[in-house]
């Protein structure tokens, strides 16, 4: 194999805890970041059964800050964002004029003319360039704070005992997606959002960058979540805990040439709030005959795994899609995978087959998600 | 971690145990370290013919595909069920936990394959990349 030439990779505030920490390291969309510590299935089980933290300051933060950005963040996203309160925040997405995805995003509404938009990591130049050029007839600014903030996502069903150990704020007030502004490790005026990638309950935490703190938190972190087993998680399992949750990924689920009704996001979609980029193009799909391919979940029923970019077939073997995302799955210990079918073969619980490295596997379509966190009873 | 000097060893990370006319086969403590949470092996069937330098099966972790590359030519007499079951296992004993054991057609090649120590060299220049 030829060694690759080396290359500048970005790194967060934390990159020297990672390393010191042990963790492996890799090349994520240009950023050294850690992909494993412990292990992937420990990772992975802590934040399902307990509580796990991530380092995702490799995410982007935009702020529309002036009079019209409600009126620019309605331009260039596809939710409704007129329908957000103060403290509150959606999943959303920012499109191209044929309805296809530039980046999904959170738009998070701190003021009537404050909206902070968090971005993939991946995506961040690509992400801020379009909300520049897009904004510009409106009467707001935009500005790139992604590097201010070191964020942490907190996840797991005890991730809530853990950061109450670690601020006054009364977590139990602020619902999902819903955020707050509050000291936490006597840092004031963090951002609380109760927010994340994994489907279990949870929070993202945004504190000053600089590396003295950052680790400062990074450890209080850990150290409030000993007694539930926190573990420090890493990209294996954020991917592996998203995909359970059926949560997209760019490039994946989403890109510039896969549209809202094929990515199944048109949940979030509100053609209704008036015209907007991509909206256009979105009704007329809407109003043909719909999209020619979906999203849908498979479950692997045969012996083998079903991995990203694999072709999937009918049961004649003739290729009709592909796979976009597929791993074992550690908590479900099922073989899962998402992928691209035709419309008229996508109902739940018909048989297809995923080419594995040559050979068809059998793979029923399932419901999704994969996983859906138990409802607390207390 | 300290490579058992009665094995001898190939640049894709496998190991082979010499015994008569028998080679024992398994991965290196270093691929399973590299491939992470290890959740099935695809073997070959017994009676398969195998070649040494060619891909004779696959290790999967949850995040990749490693190809086995087989260290011997011979044919494939027994291949270790318990890894259909607790695939994990490589990754608390690589060392221990074998995948094939092969009937050797040329036993005199085994004297290209890496001693423990030369092994060891290797793999300290790969991470030192």
């Amino acid at each position: 194999m030829a060694t690759p030439a080396p290359v500048v990779l970005r790194k967060t505030a934390l990159n020297a805890m990672h390393r010191r920490m042990g963790a492996k390291m890799v090349d994520f969309g240009g950023w050294d970041m850690p992909v494993e510590y412990s292990g992937l299935i420990a990772e992975h089980m802590a934040v399902r059964t307990g509580v796990g933290v991530f380092d995702v300051s490799h995410m982007g933060d935009i702020q529309l800050r002036g009079q019209g950005s409600l009126d620019a963040v309605q331009h260039i996203t596809m939710n409704d964002a007129s329908k957000l309160q103060e403290g509150q925040a959606h999943y959303s997405a920012m499109l191209y004029p044929q309805g296809t995805f530039v980046d999904d995003v959170i738009v998070h509404k701190l003021s009537p003319n404050d909206y902070l938009i968090v971005i993939n990591a991946g995506t961040r130049e690509k992400d801020f360039n379009w909300v520049k050029s897009n904004v510009r007839p409106f009467d707001c600014h935009a500005n790139d704070y992604s590097d201010y903030y070191t964020q942490l996502a907190i996840q797991g069903p005890k991730a809530a005992e853990t950061l109450a150990k670690l601020t006054k704020v009364d977590l139990s007030a602020i619902k999902g997606y819903w955020f707050k502004w509050g000291t936490v490790c006597g840092l004031a005026n963090t951002l609380i959002a109760r927010t994340g990638y994994t489907g279990e309950d949870g929070f993202e935490i945004y504190v000053p960058s600089d590396v003295a703190t950052s680790e400062r938190v990074w450890n209080e972190v850990l150290e409030a979540g000993k007694e539930f087993g926190i573990l420090p998680c890493a990209l294996g399992a954020r991917n592996t805990l998203r995909l359970e949750s059926a949560m997209s990924l760019y490039d994946h689920e989403i890109s510039e040439t896969i549209n809202v009704f094929e990515a199944h996001l048109d949940r979030f979609l509100k053609l209704e709030k008036g015209p907007f980029i991509g909206s256009e193009a979105l009704k007329k799909i809407q109003t043909a005959s719909g999209p020619q391919r979906k999203l849908v979940g498979l479950e692997v029923i045969e012996r083998g795994i079903a991995r990203d970019g694999y072709p999937v077939l009918n049961l004649d073997g003739k290729k009709i899609g592909v796979v976009t995302s597929g791993s074992p799955a550690p908590f479900l210990k099922k073989n899962i995978a998402l992928a691209y079918v035709p419309t008229e073969l996508a109902a739940i619980d018909g048989e297809v087959a995923v080419e594995v490295r040559g050979n068809p596997v059998k793979a029923r379509i399932v419901p999704t998600p994969f996983y859906r966190r138990p409802k607390k009873t207390a | 971690m300290s490579y058992p000097e009665k094995y001898k060893y190939t640049r894709e990370h496998e190991w082979v145990e010499i015994a008569g006319n028998v080679g024992t086969v398994g991965i290196t403590d270093y691929a399973q370290n590299s491939l992470g949470d290890i959740v099935f092996v695809d073997a070959p069937k017994v009676g398969t013919k195998v070649e040494k330098g060619a891909v004779f099966g696959s290790v999967e972790s949850v995040k990749a595909v490693s190809d086995l590359y087989s260290p011997v030519t011979g044919t494939v007499t027994e291949v270790n069920a318990e890894l259909a079951s607790s695939p994990e296992k490589i990754n608390s004993d690589a060392h221990g936990s074998w995948i094939i054991k092969v009937e050797l057609s040329d036993p005199g090649e085994v004297g290209t394959l890496l001693p423990a120590a030369d092994y060891e060299k290797f793999i300290a220049e790969e991470t030192g990349k």
